[in-house]
């Protein structure tokens, strides 16, 4: 663990960021026909040569019905993956990353280039993760490799087959 | 008589071998890894012979302690001793590593009178501090035994983000150095612990890994591994699920007057799927 952040930190100084590229996200959850449905958590993000690399977006119970939103960290830990690799070690909620859970269908991220998780994005393998993990339903975690900064315009996509629909990335050099 | 003697003497002394030996002495987590604010933890403990299901006796609860991430001692709550099992509730009020821990050590003697009766100290219940020790176990005897046993029991929990501070050794019997945190072990994926004993690497110790849910399998599925020179082990989890690990260790390098030393670990760990 030491060992790469170790090296995610010298590869700071390695790769500079690049500024212009843009990346945007499509994310599709399913409707889904159960007799409980509760929307899933879901945690999006990149990992660079198997490291996590940045935190795009966790949709998880903020408030609800006078609940504060600390009631809903307590599921945080079922997206396991992420979880393990990021969510721990996080204070939630983060500004930026934290939302509400989300309604069936397809929600898109899109990321300016050069603000935000942009602004520093080192250059190297990618991996989008995206996992979802729903109260009385099941886990699903999505992978796509990808190459930062885009060489050309790009699409990349994933289809989950329980928990998460279509997963899109566009990438815009 | 005799006869009735030595019945009772194999009988008691059956009684003084480590659980771990005999019956499996296990406290279960109802989960290791959290992510609310101020979480709590129910634990189940018990004595049986298959892993996890309890239908033997209860742990009694009165050495089983848990600890904070700061290192202090936290109450257990809700302690109820049920005719098969123990449950107590921890809350976990710091983020950080939790760990449940009960230890005991201490001198055992054996031996025979010069009718050939055999005797063994001490008593079940009593306690064994060295002037006991001294009134009521002969200097000499025929195939007089002496040695010091130690059984630590434990399981761990975390709030957050797993930490270290609850495995500062305490250089007493047989204890588990996480190389790998027993937080953080996943199906598939290889964990290293290190054992020590008095504090010094514990070489050659028998570690037997069993999985939970005896019940719904036909065999053992333990896996049997030895202590390498620096008292580590590896272990790659087979599957997800909670397992219970059994330690055991013996050498002759006992203080006096104990000649043998004898210590048993046991702790549970949940494996997690990937």
């Amino acid at each position: 663990m030491a060992f790469r952040r170790y090296l995610s930190a010298l590869s700071l100084f390695i790769c500079a960021p690049v500024l212009a590229a843009e990346l945007s996200i499509s994310v599709e959850i399913p409707k889904l026909d159960v007799a409980e449905y509760h929307r899933p958590y879901v945690a999006v993000w990149l990992e660079r040569d198997g490291a996590h690399a940045a935190n795009l977006a966790v949709w998880y119970q903020l408030e609800r019905n006078g609940q504060g939103a600390e009631k809903g960290e307590e599921w945080l830990k079922d997206m396991r993956q992420w979880w393990r690799r990021s969510g721990r070690n996080l204070d939630m909620p983060v500004d930026g990353i934290s939302g509400a859970t989300k309604a069936p269908g397809v929600h898109t991220l899109t990321f300016t280039p050069g603000k935000g998780v942009l602004a520093d994005l080192p250059a190297g393998e990618y991996q989008l993760l995206v996992e979802a993990a729903r109260e009385v339903g099941g886990r699903e975690v999505l992978k796509v490799p990808f190459q930062w900064p885009p060489q050309k315009e790009e699409s990349h996509s994933a289809k989950g087959s329980s928990e998460l629909g279509t997963l899109n990335l566009q990438l815009i050099p | 008589m005799k006869i009735s003697h030595s019945l009772a003497g194999a009988l008691l002394a059956a009684l003084l071998i480590p659980a771990a030996h005999a019956h499996r002495a296990w406290i279960v987590p109802a989960a290791t890894v959290l992510s609310s604010e101020d979480p709590w933890v129910t634990f189940d403990a018990a004595v049986s012979n298959d892993i996890f299901h309890a239908d033997h006796a209860p742990m009694r609860l009165e050495g089983v302690k848990a600890i904070g991430p700061d290192g202090k001692e936290v109450p257990l709550q809700n302690t109820a001793v049920g005719k098969y099992r123990s449950v107590f509730d921890v809350n976990l009020k710091q983020k950080g590593t939790y760990k449940i821990t009960s230890f005991s050590g201490g001198l055992r003697a054996r031996w025979e009178t010069e009718d050939g009766e055999r005797r063994s100290w001490p008593n079940r219940g009593a306690q064994a501090t060295e002037e006991a020790f001294a009134k009521e176990v002969p200097k000499k005897a025929k195939n007089l035994e002496v040695s010091y046993g130690s059984r630590r029991m434990e399981t761990f929990v975390t709030a957050g983000s797993p930490d270290a501070k609850v495995f500062v050794p305490s250089n007493q019997g047989l204890e588990l150095v996480p190389v790998t945190h027993p937080n953080d072990l996943f199906a598939g994926e290889k964990a290293e612990f290190k054992f020590l004993i008095d504090g010094k690497p514990a070489v050659g110790a028998k570690v037997e890994i069993i999985p939970g849910g005896m019940r719904y399998r036909n065999q053992q599925d333990s896996i049997n591994v030895q202590s390498d020179k620096n008292g580590s082990i590896t272990v790659t989890w087979p599957k997800a699920g909670l397992y219970w690990m059994s330690v055991s260790y013996e050498d002759d390098k006992a203080k006096k007057p104990a000649k043998k030393r004898s210590a048993s670990y046991v702790a549970t760990f949940e494996v997690l799927p990937e």
